[in-house]
């Protein structure tokens, strides 16, 4: 009745998703690295920076979409997670930089030297390394979520009064960085990076290594969502987003299942943020405004949520349209376009691209196996 | 913890439930023996499901005390997940299922289990489990519809369901709210017939509203009016008490 896990884990929209995704990392930048630049199909080191912003947008709403889709947590400020992910692979290149600053200062970043700084705080010490700010990366976000997941879900702060909470957070958040005396370079963030690992960030094949290895971050955290989710811990999740009281009255500890859930989505929204800061080259208290976590949700809503693969696929669509529209006369629109592409999903296509392919395709399954007599049941999911 | 001389499954005294100065239950005391199906009948408003709200920790009492099990446990210190994990299973007045879930899947999260996070992430089938919940299915007799989503299914089937993910949970003190609300004469006789069967191995709270259905029944009868005990005994005693008519037709 219960297939082997692994099966379970990649049902044929997994290993669909995972073989575009693996073909999409080869073929990006085998198309920028061999292609000759005259050639019509040569990828531009542009582009290739472009998508690897999209593939930790999709990381980001992969992470929304595990807390939103299944469990029923609406987080309006995960970009707080993806912004001190993010400061935290900043405070790493910054160490990197050494003397080749602007003072050539061998500890202290530019900043601090500016501010008239003696030394390094201490919060900084360790950053440059990189094993411990990889660690950290996933560790101050997990940290947070972890606290903030503790208080909220033991008072039974849910719905809309849990979004409105966390909004607060990430703004409150974005205030703090904006001053100097926080020690992360107030309103300019970090900037001016050399190099990763020995490795100069703007070379075109560290580009194009980092968007493999943030294909491959998107792959991993893919995979454990799905095994999250195929779990029955994933059932319980669904549950709990469903009928919550229920799943108390039936002896689980919701609050402990959220808290899990709510701090592993952190985590990945951390990693997203780390990778995306190097492809991006700057990170700075903009990063934690309200309206970037609003808009990933929206990339969710769109794609479908619920489905995973649909929280990716919003990213990219939504960002592309971004793009695309951002850079042309259609530019002052574009926030009119974002509101309106929300309602449009919302009130037209409530379960989100994928969502609503996978609605259809149960029902026809359904239709068929009810019209033969005698139809075996569906395989238990 | 203090221990408590009673032989009593489950010991109410003197609960008092107060919401802005409207007491749905007004030191309201009643005992459960082990083993005992007792049903619960009073008008609206009598504080039925309030009761069934505190001795499942939905609702703490502002007064007085709830014991489990011959006075270990006190429920009022506790909340609904811990006094699930005692034993206190609940079925909703409205019929409550996981409607994006399979009927066997809704079996599955129901089945007594580790409940923590580490056990579900981990979790396999295993034999026992299946026939489990074979014999369960045997029981409330939804075997062919196992692979339905649970909200597809009939008002009266979501009503049997949920008895069953009672009985997986494998509870000592089943509290059954309305289980007969919206159903047919026929499904409501074999619902009577499922509780009986039930009460061989369980103690069994019923609270209902439809009289037929206590009398097929047959078990011991409280009445309660404005969150107090009115009268207790048999059906019939307590249909010819004078107050209990008077409370039933006199409004």
């Amino acid at each position: 009745m219960t297939a082997h896990p692994l099966i379970r884990m990649l049902d044929r929209g997994a290993v669909l998703f995972l073989a575009l995704l693996g073909a999409f990392a080869i073929a990006i930048p085998v198309l920028n690295l061999l292609v000759p630049e005259g050639s019509a199909l040569h990828v531009s080191t542009y582009l290739v920076a472009l998508f690897g912003k999209y593939v930790c947008y999709g990381i980001l709403a992969l992470s929304i979409d595990l807390i939103w889709g299944y469990a029923g947590i609406l987080s309006l400020g995960h970009g707080a997670f993806f912004a001190l992910g993010g400061y935290a692979m900043g405070m790493y290149l910054m160490r990197q930089i050494g003397t080749r600053g602007v003072y050539a200062n061998p500890i202290l970043p530019d900043f601090m030297v500016f501010l008239n700084w003696k030394e390094l705080p201490v919060y900084w010490y360790g950053f440059q390394y990189f094993p411990y700010a990889a660690l950290m990366v996933m560790l101050v976000p997990g940290a947070l979520a972890f606290v903030f997941g503790w208080f909220a879900f033991r008072s039974r702060v849910t719905g809309v009064y849990l979004s409105i909470i966390t909004q607060a957070m990430t703004f409150a958040l974005m205030l703090g960085f904006f001053r100097n005396n926080f020690g992360f370079g107030g309103n300019n963030g970090l900037t001016d990076f050399k190099d990763i690992l020995g490795f100069n960030v703007q070379a075109e094949g560290t580009r194009n290594a980092l968007l493999v290895v943030s294909c491959l971050a998107l792959a991993i955290g893919f995979l454990i969502c799905r095994a999250i989710v195929t779990s029955k811990f994933g059932k319980v999740l669904v549950a709990i987003r469903d009928a919550e009281a229920r799943t108390r009255f039936l002896g689980y500890r919701v609050e402990a299942y959220k808290l899990f859930v709510f701090t592993l989505s952190a985590c990945m929204a951390g990693v997203a943020g780390a990778l995306y800061v190097p492809q991006v080259g700057i990170i700075n208290p903009s990063e934690f405004a309200p309206g970037n976590s609003i808009e990933a949700v929206i990339w969710v809503a769109v794609g479908g949520r619920g489905t995973l693969t649909g929280a990716v696929l919003g990213a990219f669509v939504v960002n592309y349209a971004k793009t695309f529209f951002t850079s042309g006369v259609l530019a002052p629109y574009w926030l009119f376009m974002l509101g309106g592409l929300f309602i449009a999903v919302t009130l037209l296509l409530p379960r989100g691209v994928i969502g609503t392919y996978n609605h259809w395709r149960d029902g026809r399954g359904e239709a068929r196996a009810a019209g033969v007599p005698n139809a075996p049941p569906h395989a238990a999911k | 913890m203090e221990q408590h001389t009673t032989t009593a499954l489950l010991y109410l005294n003197g609960i008092t439930v107060s919401f802005d100065g409207f007491k749905a239950l007004n030191e309201l005391s009643f005992l459960i023996e082990p083993g005992e199906m007792r049903a619960i009948i009073g008008p609206n408003g009598a504080g039925k499901t309030t009761m069934i709200d505190v001795v499942t920790g939905k609702t703490r009492p502002d007064a007085g005390d709830v014991y489990f099990e011959e006075g270990t446990y006190d429920l009022s210190k506790l909340d609904e997940t811990d006094i699930a994990a005692l034993g206190i299973g609940r079925k909703f007045q409205k019929p409550t299922v996981f409607d994006m879930h399979t009927v066997e899947d809704n079996l599955l999260l129901a089945l007594k289990n580790d409940r923590r996070v580490r056990a579900t992430l981990l979790w396999q089938s295993s034999t026992p489990q299946e026939r489990r919940i074979e014999e369960i299915f045997d029981t409330i007799r939804l075997k062919s519809l196992r692979s339905r989503v649970a909200g597809s299914l009939s008002h009266g089937q979501k009503q049997w369901l949920e008895i069953g993910m009672l009985l997986a949970q494998e509870p000592k003190l089943l509290l059954v709210d309305e289980p007969v609300a919206g159903m047919t004469d026929a499904e409501t006789r074999q619902t009577a017939e499922l509780l009986k069967e039930i009460n061989r191995t369980k103690t069994v709270i019923v609270v209902e509203h439809d009289m037929t259905f206590v009398r097929d029944l047959g078990v011991r009868v409280t009445c309660l009016h404005e969150g107090s005990v009115l009268a207790e005994g048999t059906i019939d005693q307590v249909s010819q008490n004078e107050r209990v008519v008077e409370v039933y037709l006199g409004r």
